[in-house]
């Protein structure tokens, strides 16, 4: 069955390689996480670093308060000769959508894309305030996971989910996770205490390290560098009104703006992999781009089971490829968000070549 | 050359702080001024809707808005989440609800604090007041927080919002965004190996294994093959000045008399140069190839400067590919 493509050029993920995701990792420092993953993918396409188009990155100084962290690792990309790069101050799928541009332009042909988050030097809660309005919001450190509780109140109140729906969405996504040998947590964990009213600890995403890395390709290189590539056949990114109290926290009408310009809805998909840190979370992106139970949400265990923030939605990206790779799915769609209550979501739709 | 074999990795308090200051445009001026006159002010949209706090552009339309009006203190929490455990910043210490408020008058709503005895006690549509911080200085923390407002027969609230011109004395024009982040600062595996040597007045790189370049200080990854170095290497102690500068403007707080030199060194089995000043030599005779070593002082963690070691010049080719 051919596919339907809406843009100059095919560009596909063809590798796709992650760290496995650590409470704390002292003993490496951020190029020391990163170098495996960014030798996997190498090695996955048999590509060297000299033959890579464009190099894309993803990740904030904040997290473990080093400056300028990004050119450090960028020793473990190898750049000499000299190479051309990037870099962006947010997750790591935005560094893929800025490396698919390229690709798309003619300026490349390939690009390798990575990303990586050292939570453990800091607190994450408190660090995340700092990417908050500096005038009405930063002053106050509302932390990520009150902003997280005040929408799931919201979704409470009108009566879309409730504490225990939430907290099946936690169980469910561990057990996925039970077969991710990357996942920081695993299998069953107890629900807990109340971190802020009404999340529990098990509605919150575990904090940790890790890294991810992507390489993608156009046309005919792609298909020579993976048996079946996983097409991008649309991608978007979209951002709200920066006022919380601007917004309806129970909707998020960017992601669906973004899955409409991305061509999410022309046709179903089997497998969706939400960027969706917070139980509550789920519930929004699920209505967002419409996803019925039919579809396979968040195999991988998602973000509940893995949060390196920054690579965590990379990561999104780079299981719905692996799933089509590995023929577990043929259409599938990925998010990635940034910022707080879904500030801003990116969607992708993935397809492999259909016999 | 030794194998590295994993240290206990150092770890020592970092804290970053950064008081940003930041300048308010009119439509922010206005509020946070009014803040601190008592008096909450928001802007209306060309559609008429009221915006508390008020935005500078229109989010549906970008049309600029400077239509100020004036608000009730008091609102109705639209949604909110109980924080059991307040962090060191937040506004109360005690625990609160963070709420989002839509004062009377608004059509959109405020995040601040809301102080009330237990979670039992908040609901969504309650009605609240602003609390006022006694000491107000133009900053959202001018509310203290929001409470509880006896329930208000339907008739009592106050109602629109009023028209208001934004003109106060002695407007706030500023804001400092004053933040601080503690961390706990760990180099990895490559720099505590070279720190752990250093206290024992060694210099320790790590070489490539592919381009077998040594580095100085090591950072755990050769540049320019893009794989981890692992093997350890003890460089110097003399070196080569490689090129060097005359510094002739005093820092503060640094205690060396000027003018001085600081110079690239290339530590003898180094492959790229670290930086170091250059003493015990007048600062105009310092050239490129003169062979230096490290003086260390008493309780120093590293060299304080570097030295001649009376040996003849270095040869230029010996150290060109290290410039």
């Amino acid at each position: 069955m051919p596919r339907q493509s809406r843009h100059a050029r095919d560009v596909a993920v063809v590798a796709f390689a992650q760290s496995d995701h650590l409470r704390r990792s002292d003993e490496l420092s951020e190029v020391e996480m990163v170098m495996p993953v960014l030798h996997q993918v190498l090695a996955a396409t048999g590509l060297k670093t000299g033959e890579i188009g464009f190099t894309c990155s993803g990740s904030s100084d904040y997290l473990a308060g080093r400056a300028f962290s990004f050119t450090m690792t960028l020793d473990g990309v190898g750049a000499w000769p000299p190479i051309s790069e990037s870099h962006v101050e947010m997750d790591g799928a935005w560094a893929l959508y800025e490396a698919w541009v390229k690709i798309q332009t003619g300026e490349a042909d390939t690009a390798l894309v990575y990303a990586y988050g050292k939570s453990s030097p800091g607190s994450v809660r408190d660090v995340l305030t700092r990417q908050l309005d500096p005038y009405y919001l930063a002053p106050l450190w509302p932390d990520s996971v009150a902003l997280a509780a005040l929408q799931a109140r919201a979704l409470i109140d009108a009566g879309e989910t409730d504490e225990p729906a939430l907290a099946a969405i936690g169980a469910r996504s561990r057990a996925a996770a039970a077969g991710n040998p990357h996942a920081q947590l695993r299998g069953a964990v107890p629900q807990g205490g109340y971190q802020v009213a009404p999340l529990r600890t098990g509605d919150c995403p575990p904090i940790g390290d890790g890294a991810a890395a992507v390489i993608l390709a156009a046309g005919d290189t792609a298909r020579r560098l993976c048996e079946r590539p996983a097409w991008i056949t649309g991608i978007d990114h979209r951002i709200e009104a920066h006022g919380l109290g601007l917004r309806d926290l129970t909707d998020s009408p960017s992601t669906r703006t973004a899955a409409e310009h991305a061509g999410l809805f022309d046709a179903p998909v089997d497998t969706a992999e939400l960027h969706a840190p917070f139980s509550s979370q789920e519930v929004v992106l699920r209505k967002a781009l419409g996803l019925g139970e039919d579809v396979t949400v968040n195999p991988s265990g998602g973000a509940l089971a893995a949060n390196p923030v920054m690579a965590a939605g990379l990561i999104r990206i780079g299981e719905a490829a692996a799933r089509i790779q590995r023929r577990e799915s043929d259409r599938a769609v990925a998010h990635a968000t940034s910022g707080p209550c879904l500030q801003q979501n990116l969607v992708a739709v993935l397809e492999g070549d259909r016999a | 050359m030794t194998a590295a074999s994993p240290p206990e990795v150092l770890r020592a308090p970092l804290v970053v702080e950064f008081p940003f200051t930041r300048s308010l445009g009119p439509v922010q001026s206005a509020f946070l001024t009014g803040l601190r006159e008592g008096v909450v002010l928001g802007v209306r949209t060309s559609a008429g809707q009221v915006m508390v706090p008020p935005v500078e552009y229109d989010p549906a339309t970008a049309e600029e808005l400077r239509e100020l009006v004036e608000v009730a203190p008091t609102g109705t929490v639209t949604t909110w989440a109980w924080n059991g455990e307040p962090r060191p910043q937040q506004p109360l210490a005690t625990p609160f609800a963070w709420a989002l408020v839509r004062l009377d008058g608004a059509d959109t709503a405020l995040l601040h604090a809301l102080d009330a005895p237990g979670p039992e006690a908040v609901r969504t549509g309650m009605r609240v007041r602003v609390r006022w911080a006694a000491e107000r200085t133009g900053a959202i923390t001018d509310i203290a927080c929001f409470e509880p407002e006896q329930e208000a027969e339907e008739g009592e609230r106050q109602g629109g919002a009023v028209p208001h011109d934004g003109v106060f004395d002695e407007p706030v024009t500023g804001i400092v965004a004053e933040a601080r982040l503690d961390y706990t600062y760990s180099p990895g595996r490559a720099q505590t190996a070279y720190i752990n040597a250093l206290s024992e007045r060694r210099t320790v790189g790590e070489r490539c294994p592919s381009c077998h370049k040594v580095y100085v200080p090591p950072r755990g990854a050769c540049p320019t093959c893009g794989v981890a170095t692992t093997d350890r290497v003890e460089v110097g102690p003399a070196g080569t000045v490689t090129t060097f500068c005359i510094v002739n403007i005093k820092a503060k707080n640094l205690d060396i008399e000027v003018p001085y030199v600081y110079a690239h060194i290339a530590l003898d089995g180094a492959g790229l140069a670290l930086h170091g000043r250059i003493g015990g030599i007048p600062y105009d005779q310092v050239r490129m190839g003169l062979r230096v070593e490290p003086v260390w002082t008493d309780g120093g963690r590293y060299p304080d400067h570097y030295r001649p070691t009376g040996e003849p010049d270095a040869d230029y080719d010996a150290y060109k590919e290290l410039i």
